[in-house]
């Protein structure tokens, strides 16, 4: 067991502290549309937008190692983030990179990596949720061009999106529901094509539904081949596996609910003087804490060269519950003003904290939900029978 | 980075395994644990001859000079089967003898205890059942160069066959007054009484102390705060028991698993529905949580890491709030079978009770995590 970093690590690490310690302004700075504008030049030139993606696509050539190393030292310094392009960066372009062709590796990686527009992700559908396999989308091919009609939804922000990569079934009479899917990566601005927002119990907007009628693209459009879309998606999806920007994201929220435990009174205390919010406050820490050292461990299994496999549903479950809990004890600490919404002059932080306890369902249910974490954790890990 | 283990400690947990295996299965461990004393000495002469017992202590005194993250891996392998025996008493009182004795001392007490012919352990707990300094009332009085104690001290692991008592006093009116003795069984006035405790493979006792007279050769002087050398045999011991927790806690999630692939209800094995898959996909969660609390933190222990303490205290506070679930779970996905004498789930209930006190409970932790800075 070693924690420490070997001495090109620490070079490595140094060279990012003091790109930091030049480009990053102070914190109200960092929100203003030039200092982004910027940022996001320098970093792409770093070429550590991109980072763990190999050079010859643009990327980086980073080691594990050294990716850690590049998120841990932006997530402490709470500076934005590589790229703009998020689903781009996290999955299509991983998918692009291992299942595309040379054309479309030519047309799309350098425009994910300079964030030229956002890509969104066709893969729910309203009876295809946690059982996404069985997804039924049509699509049929009539010689050059393949004909989609269907639905999808939960599909977040779509309606700012230039692009989707889409998982539709090319193939019905199939014995492995898991076969006959197929990957495309479709304009929304095709015909026929209609993007519908869903107003989420938040009041906002984030996802959408989107409506599939005769909607034709031409075959160039497949990703990988025709039956080959599961794993096309499955093996891109496996993509981030420390949850290093998890754990430092939920850090740095509680660290803000500390405050906000400090600073609130109730009855004449303090609210972090409350015991039962206190141990509540402290058990929270320690699982975020567990998550790091979680993280650590898958990770020095990916340095072995050791299969990752389902363990990595463990954190997931974790970051879970610890979404719920802290919008709860948010809600705990505030008191009767934890109901107000943002626009009352007595909501605690303009009604943020009400927001995001009502905004955990993105994480929680987005990613597979923790019912799902459970059945792959109790299934392939401790070999239970299938439901 | 490693946050892995090297060869060397693969190899000695595949050894101990094997040893274990052949000679403390849980059926075995059910014979030894109601046996009058509790453990298999022979067992335990055989654990030393192999270097399990002195494994920290330096080589000069007859240890094996190995660092306590080699430890940790033996610890999780005599946690997996319950194994009964007073390694985890012995290791402490060893330290405590190893850090703040003199040379004299680690050489009069050291060899005797790293070869299994004396058992040794930490007496500290009192009728106040308080770890802090002012939970401590056993007062020295001195009389010449010697101290006289008198008194009681309880929950002692292992006081019925232990031979070294590490004890605990109160040196002077000052909350900082903190004496440490190491008390023979042969000493006039050293008697113990057994507790009948919960967890059989875990005995108990109460050391009394009747106008014990303790030289200068029989006191430890730790350099600077005596309070701070007790204080770090509490974080070694919260460390240890955390360590013993992980393998009891697989164990636990091991028998009741293969429990759940056997037994069928309505037509199919139980561990196809979800009110039972969950619960144990739950505990899996949770035992790999705090087994990366706690490795990390023997690490920290060894490379005297500022954060170590803190460390430890975050792994003990969630293996002592989730642990002891783990055991009323285990023995609810049994249904009635587990409330039988005669199925093992019960055993691992009960050392869920035996370790959530031990060395501080959860509660003890939270406030120990926030005096080091947690809150």
């Amino acid at each position: 067991m070693d924690f420490h970093l070997s001495p090109q690590e620490e070079e490595f690490r140094d060279e990012v502290r003091a790109f930091l310690q030049e480009n990053l302004p102070g914190e109200e700075e960092r929100k203003s549309a030039d200092f982004l504008a910027q940022w996001t030049t320098k970093v792409r030139e770093k070429r550590w937008v991109g980072f763990s993606w190999p050079k010859d696509v643009g990327g980086g050539g980073g080691s594990v190692m050294e990716q850690v190393i590049l998120k841990e030292e932006m997530a402490r310094q709470k500076a934005p983030g590589l790229g703009t392009c998020f689903m781009g960066l996290a999955w299509v372009g991983p998918s692009i990179i291992q299942y595309g062709n040379e054309e479309q590796k030519q047309k799309y990686i350098p425009e994910i990596l300079d964030g030229a527009y956002q890509w969104c992700t066709g893969y729910s559908e309203p009876d295809s949720g946690s059982d996404l396999a069985s997804l039924k989308c049509k699509c049929v091919r009539e010689g050059d061009e393949y004909v989609i009609n269907g639905q999808k939804i939960w599909t977040s922000i779509a309606m700012w999106s230039k692009m989707m990569i889409l998982l539709v079934r090319t193939e019905t009479a199939v014995e492995a529901k898991h076969d006959g899917i197929t990957c495309l990566l479709v304009p929304m601005d095709a015909e026929g094509l209609e993007v519908r927002p869903i107003r989420n119990m938040g009041g906002g907007s984030m996802f959408a539904e989107i409506f599939f009628t005769d909607v034709r693209v031409p075959v160039e459009s497949r990703l990988g081949d025709e039956g080959q879309g599961w794993q096309v998606t499955v093996s891109a999806l496996a993509n981030e596996r420390s949850s290093i920007a998890e754990v430092y994201g939920l850090r740095r929220k509680m660290e803000e609910l500390k405050e906000l435990a400090r600073e609130t009174v109730r009855g004449g205390k303090r609210a972090v003087e409350i015991p039962s919010i206190r141990r509540r406050l402290q058990r929270a820490d320690i699982r975020i804490e567990s998550m790091r050292l979680n993280g650590q461990r898958f990770l020095t299994k990916q340095l072995r060269g050791e299969p990752l496999g389902s363990e990595t549903s463990i954190n997931k479950l974790h970051r879970a519950a610890l979404e719920v809990e802290m919008g709860e004890l948010a809600m705990e600490i505030t008191g009767s003003a934890s109901t107000l919404m943002r626009g009352s002059a007595d909501a605690p932080e303009n009604g943020r904290w009400a927001d995001y306890a009502l905004g955990w369902p993105e994480v929680v249910i987005g990613g597979g939900t923790p019912n799902i974490q459970k059945n792959i954790i109790a299934e392939r890990i401790l070999g239970l029978p299938k439901d | 980075m490693n946050f892995g283990f090297t060869d060397e400690q693969e190899l000695l947990r595949a050894e101990v395994r094997k040893f274990l295996d052949q000679n403390a299965s849980i059926e075995e461990v059910r014979s030894q644990c109601e046996s009058d004393e509790g453990f298999d000495r022979k067992l335990w002469l055989q654990m030393a001859e192999l270097g399990f017992v002195g494994l920290t202590l330096p080589e000069q005194h007859g240890g094996a000079g190995l660092d306590l993250v080699t430890l940790l891996v033996l610890l999780e392998e005599t946690g997996r089967t319950l194994l009964p025996s007073p390694l985890i008493s012995t290791v402490i009182a060893s330290q405590a003898i190893q850090r703040f004795g003199n040379d004299e001392q680690r050489a009069r007490w050291l060899p005797g205890l790293a070869d299994g012919s004396r058992i040794g352990t930490l007496a500290l707990l009192e009728q106040s059942d308080d770890l802090a300094p002012g939970g401590l009332c056993l007062q020295g009085k001195t009389d010449g160069d010697e101290t006289i104690l008198t008194g009681r001290k309880l929950f002692v692991p292992d006081a019925g066959k232990a031979d070294l008592f590490v004890v605990a006093f109160r040196s002077g009116s000052e909350p900082g007054d903190v004496g440490l003795a190491v008390l023979e069984r042969s000493m006039a006035g050293v008697s113990t009484l057994d507790a009948a405790a919960m967890d059989l493979t875990k005995r108990l006792g109460s050391l009394e102390l009747d106008d014990v007279r303790v030289g200068p050769a029989d006191l430890l002087r730790p350099e600077g705060s005596a309070w701070s050398a007790v204080q770090s045999l509490i974080d070694l011991g919260a460390a240890l028991v955390t360590a013993e927790t992980v393998g009891a806690a697989e164990g636990a999630l091991a028998i009741t698993t293969a429990f759940a692939k056997e037994r069928e209800q309505f037509g199919s094995k139980i561990g196809r529905y979800q009110g039972v898959k969950h619960p144990l996909a739950e505990m899996y969660v949770d035992i790999e949580s705090y087994k990366s609390l706690v490795y990390y933190a023997f690490w920290a222990l060894d490379e005297g890491e500022e954060g170590a303490a803190l460390a430890v205290s975050k792994a003990k506070a969630y293996a002592s709030e989730t642990f002891p679930m783990a055991g009323i779970n285990g023995v609810q996905l049994h249904g009635g079978v587990g409330y039988t004498w005669e199925y093992d789930i019960q055993l691992y209930l009960k050392r869920g009770k035996w370790m959530r006190p031990m060395y501080g409970d959860a509660d003890y932790h939270y406030d120990r995590i926030a005096e080091l800075g947690g809150l």
